[in-house]
């Protein structure tokens, strides 16, 4: 239902374009506009009533002038899906990017995407084994999670991203994943290493790239995450896949979101961010999950950059508030030459208690990560007062305690970017590491698995 | 009176409709879908109406139908044990009508309206009854009696009364006025159900959480905030207090928050049971849930569906507790509508009504003598979800100067694994002295004196903690050595309380007054052990102290406390000797 073309615009302000006079236009509805010089750029409706339409346009409206005109697509914005999307390259608005055919739709699906009924969910509980330590010992990732990574500019968040796309699997399983992922104005060269990444290892043939890159236009950004994750959902629900979606960088995502606010004038909440920013955001990562009865299951891995490292910037902020916990990658381990820079303390996955234990990792895993992270906390917190009252001040426990937070960075966090370790080789680590510190402080440790797992009893 | 318009704007949520008359808070359908909206606005001819589901592809021209209803909750039996969406309607029936994913354009009974209950009168022909009264019961689940009542400014006398088998929707009584009552009734939502007067509160709210009740505790019919950043133990609190606190309804909203945690309650409750009164848990149980991703404007709506629930039930005398995860997302909700109204913003684009919509809403708790003579009570704790962690914004505030409990959760405590990370030092309850008689009469009457104690040794920890940071702890004298121990064993053993376990995750009342007093034992022991010339390491390390420790880790432990603080006592005696 095509309508007619208007040339009714009266304003152009940043992103937006406003015209009056036209026949209902539809709340959500999809807009090409024709430039004088033949130029076509795509737009939605933001705000529609009698007099007024504001329209969002997605390339930026340079060239738009009082003489170009709009047309109403009679429809909301809907990707075509099928399983002819594994294997391709979009770009940011569901285009090919890598020259082959348009996609052959099996169905076309409302990117805006539904909320699944909480009702109908299914609690997450499979442990995926990322070949990582420190993520599988501290901040277990299951089927089904949302799990950030905060990061900021110039960490190897990246590397890190690609690591686990490439090795997660579920233990004892082949079951590959399908890799969604979703470039949000990262730099071609960023989107080159994944890409020839996602190739070298074969997954490329296994994956769905959208791309947009920071050269192309901003407010695409707005829906090039919401058709990532509606192919997602295809692959997921409708063709039992399960999809691990991988979106970078919500950073760029969220200040595409400021700018049209801005040009809206709206009422900028914390630090010009838009009030909806938390609901916006959930709409996405709210995507991630397993549905009773369907066999599939969307995982979510977005990479964030905290603007100044700050992790109560309103863009990590609002992200942690609605993910199930967050990895956070430090600046002072990556100057300390540590691969993967990992700093679990303020790291956390919501959903570990449910997916580790004797059925599922090992019986001795929740014991070994409390104590591991307890020893390494109070370890780093005695660097500061070492700093103060120097080493001889330290009774023999501290001691104890503080060599051992050099180690477990040393020797646990530190792994090469194609280390793939099974949880047993981390757990049986663990302890190896710990049998340097006297079982009398290991008071985390239960008895039971001391006396089945420490080196001094294996021998 | 013309009851149809038609849209004239759409903006997100808000849209507005021009050529009806209407009137505030009117429920209205919105297009040809028919989607449920509210009028939140007039302007001359114009209603703003704000739409409890997604509005994409509407468009200005569909008509609008004016219902002439306000918008109201069910109420009857049926409720307890459900899952509601922030307008009431039942999440399973959702599921049916429209399959896993939330579309929209369909309405749900709040409840099975053909469903068959048991009514036992009460009442009996040519008594008067008035409004509030109860006129028949019906046993609703194993543990609760759902109370029919007569709905607020209906009185009369009784011409015919039904006992035996009806739906809800079956007339069950009419007065000689013509009144027909049913077991279903309706009650606006934004509009506190009314009751005789307002009591002091008196009673505690019984956890199971040693820091709540002992240190911090919460009055039956008061209100409580718990703010922290994300990741701090907001929601395990409340989940935690909807499993074990001694309330005997729970209403649990969910609002505007994550899809997973609601699954997770509707996976585990069904499987607990009540410690209170051994019955399953899901029994005494309301939910709502309207998740983040859901209509924000029937986030909006959800907090007071739960809350008019909550009434209803204080009503029949009983006690209710209500729990709303978060409260700062059903803010986020208003901030969203009012500046789609592009109304004037207040802080932080907040709007100015915020601080007094916050405090209508925790005005609707308290303890009641109900219309119909009986005691009952709501309790309400809100979560809070400060952006960065820092309360001193509008919420938060607002929050505050209402709720006279302040469970204050902080991000270095959880960070340390010390659950739940509820700060000793900045937390406070302003009930204490309206219910120490309580806990003099029930637990102990030295109840006061232990917790001023206690709460006393953990300042003292606060000062000398100080000092330590600056000079180590060996060079203070011993006696403060000891009393820094003392405190470690009030954080360790009393504060620390993993809400996942098994055993320890409840703690009976009386329990929690026998660890106190372990502690102060332990106290007393070492302080006339070292003042014999005992060795503080070695006063801390007799076995029978971490043996009492752990002891609470298993079953039973009220049991034998007393045995293993007399070994331990007798231990630390002992070192005397060794020197
Ligand atoms: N009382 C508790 N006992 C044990 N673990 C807890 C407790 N409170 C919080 N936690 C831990 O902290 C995590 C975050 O808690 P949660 O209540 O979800 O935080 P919030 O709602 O404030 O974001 C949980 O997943 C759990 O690991
Ligand atoms: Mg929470």
């Amino acid at each position: 239902m095509t309508g007619k073309e208007y040339r009714t615009i009266t304003d152009v302000k940043g992103p937006l374009v406003f015209l009056n006079k036209t026949e209902p236009v539809a709340f959500g509805e999809i807009v090409t506009l024709r430039l004088s010089n033949g130029t076509i750029k795509n737009g939605q409706v933001l705000d529609t009533s009698d007099d007024l339409v504001i329209v969002q346009v997605f390339e930026g409206t340079a060239k738009i002038d009082r003489e170009s005109g709009v047309t109403f697509m009679g429809d909301v914005f809907k990707l075509p899906v099928s399983t002819d999307l594994v294997g391709r390259i979009l770009d940011g608005a569901g285009r090919p990017r890598d020259g082959g055919p348009e996609i052959v739709a099996d169905e076309k699906a409302d990117i805006i995407g539904a909320a699944i009924n909480p009702y109908s969910r299914q609690s997450p509980n499979d442990f995926i084994q990322t070949g990582v330590s420190a993520i599988d010992l501290c901040t277990s990732l299951v089927r089904g999670q949302k799990l950030p990574i905060f990061s900021a500019s110039g960490l190897p968040h990246n590397d890190i991203a690609l690591q686990i796309a490439r090795q997660a699997k579920l233990k004892d399983s082949d079951e590959e994943f399908i890799v969604v992922f979703c470039a949000m104005g990262i730099t071609a060269e960023e989107y080159n290493f994944f890409r020839s990444d996602l190739e070298r290892t074969g997954a490329l043939e296994n994956a769905v790239l959208f791309v947009n890159l920071a050269d192309d236009p901003a407010v695409e950004r707005i829906i090039t995450p919401r058709l990532a994750l509606t192919a997602a959902e295809y692959l997921a629900f409708e063709k039992d896949y399960h999809v691990l979606v991988i979106y970078t960088d919500m950073t760029n995502y969220c200040d595409a979101l400021r700018q049209i606010g801005a040009a809206r004038e709206e009422v900028p909440g914390r630090r010009g961010y838009p009030g909806y920013m938390y609901t916006d955001l959930a709409m996405l990562y709210e995507r991630a999950g397993i549905i009773k009865n369907k066999k599939g299951s969307i995982t979510q891995f977005p990479i964030l950059t905290m603007p100044g490292d700050d992790i109560t910037h309103p863009i990590p902020d609002l992200s942690g508030y609605i993910t199930e916990g967050q990895i956070v990658i430090s600046r002072e381990l990556h100057q300390q030459g540590i691969y993967p820079p990992i700093n679990v303390l303020p790291s956390l996955s919501r959903l570990m208690g449910s997916c580790i234990g004797e059925k599922t990792t090992r019986e001795d895993h929740k014991s070994v990560s409390d104590q591991m992270y307890a020893a390494y906390a109070q370890g780093r917190e005695l660097r500061g007062l070492v700093a103060i009252v120097g080493e001889d001040a330290l009774n023999e426990r501290d001691k104890q305690l503080l060599d051992f937070s050099g180690v477990f960075e040393d020797k646990f966090l530190r792994q090469t970017r194609d280390e793939d370790r099974s949880i047993e080789e981390t757990l049986d680590l663990c302890w190896t590491l710990m049998s340097a510190i006297d079982t009398k402080y290991l008071v985390r440790l239960d008895q039971k698995w001391i006396d089945k797992y420490h080196p001094d009893n294996r021998a | 009176m013309n009851n149809e318009g038609v849209i004239y704007r759409i903006s997100g949520p808000v849209v507005t409709a021009t050529g009806m008359n209407a009137a505030m808070y009117d429920v209205v359908r919105v297009g040809h879908e028919g989607l449920m909206g509210e009028v939140i606005e007039l302007h001359g001819e114009k209603a703003v109406i704000q739409v409890y589901e997604d509005t994409s592809g509407i468009r200005p021209g569909e008509p609008v139908l004016n219902t002439q209803e306000t918008l109201s909750v069910s109420l009857g039996p049926g409720l307890l044990t459900q899952i509601y969406d922030g307008i009431q309607r039942p999440l399973p029936t959702l599921e049916e009508e429209m399959g896993v994913f939330i579309t929209r354009g369909v309405d749900a009974d709040a409840f099975d309206l053909e469903k068959i209950w048991t009514f036992e009168p009460q009442v009996a022909v040519g008594d008067e009854v008035v409004a509030g009264q109860v006129i028949g019961h019906v046993q609703e689940t194993e543990t609760i009696v759902h109370k029919i009542m007569v709905p607020p400014s209906v009185s009369g006398v009784v011409k015919s009364i039904e006992s035996g088998d009806y739906n809800v929707t079956q007339t069950i009584c009419v007065l000689d006025n013509g009144t027909e009552m049913q077991m279903m009734q309706k009650w606006p939502v934004r509009t506190p159900r009314p009751f005789q007067q307002k009591y002091a509160p008196e009673t505690p709210l019984i956890t199971g959480m040693r820091i709540l009740d002992f240190l911090f505790p919460l009055a039956k019919g008061g209100a409580a905030g718990i703010p922290g950043p994300f990741g701090s133990g907001k929601t395990v609190t409340q989940q935690s207090l909807a499993k074990y606190s001694d309330a005997q309804l729970v209403v649990y909203i969910g609002c505007g928050e994550r899809g997973n945690e609601m699954t997770e309650v509707l996976d585990e409750f069904p499987h607990l049971i009540d410690p209170n009164t051994g019955k399953p848990l899901m029994e005494r149980t309301v939910m709502i849930a309207n998740t983040s991703n859901m209509p924000v404007a029937a986030r909006e709506a959800s907090v007071y569906t739960g809350i008019t629930i909550a009434e209803y039930f204080r009503d029949m005398g009983y006690d209710v507790a209500l729990m709303a995860d978060s409260t700062s997302r059903w803010a986020e909700a208003m901030r969203e509508i009012s500046s789609r109204l592009e109304e004037m913003p207040g802080e932080e684009g907040y709007p100015a009504y915020l601080s007094s919509r916050i405090a209508e809403f925790y005005e609707r708790a308290g303890r009641v003598e109900t219309l119909n003579g009986d005691d009952g009570s709501v309790t309400v704790i809100g979560a809070v979800s400060p952006p960065g962690g820092d309360i001193s914004e509008p919420v938060s505030q607002g929050t505050l100067r209402i709720v006279k409990v302040f469970w204050g959760l902080d991000a270095g405590l959880a960070r340390q694994r010390h659950f739940p990370a509820i700060n000793w030092l900045n937390s406070y309850s302003l009930y204490p002295q309206s219910l120490d008689q309580w806990f003099r009469d029930n637990i102990s009457q030295d109840f006061p004196e232990v917790r001023t104690q206690i709460s006393g040794l953990l300042q003292i920890e606060s000062e000398l903690q100080e000092i330590v940071q600056l000079v180590g702890s060996d060079a203070l004298p011993t006696d403060q050595q000891l009393t820094l121990e003392v405190a470690r064993m009030i954080r360790e053993y009393f504060l620390q309380q993993n809400g996942f376990h098994d055993v320890d995750a409840y703690c009976d009342i009386h329990l929690q007054y026998q660890m106190a007093k372990a502690i102060l034992s332990f106290q007393d022991a070492a302080k006339s052990a070292m003042a014999s010339g005992a060795v503080l390491n070695d006063v801390v390390n007799v076995p029978a102290r971490s043996d009492l420790m752990r002891g609470r880790f298993e079953k039973g432990y009220i049991d034998v406390i007393a045995d293993m603080v007399k070994k331990m006592t007798d231990q630390i005696a002992e070192t005397v000797e060794e020197n």
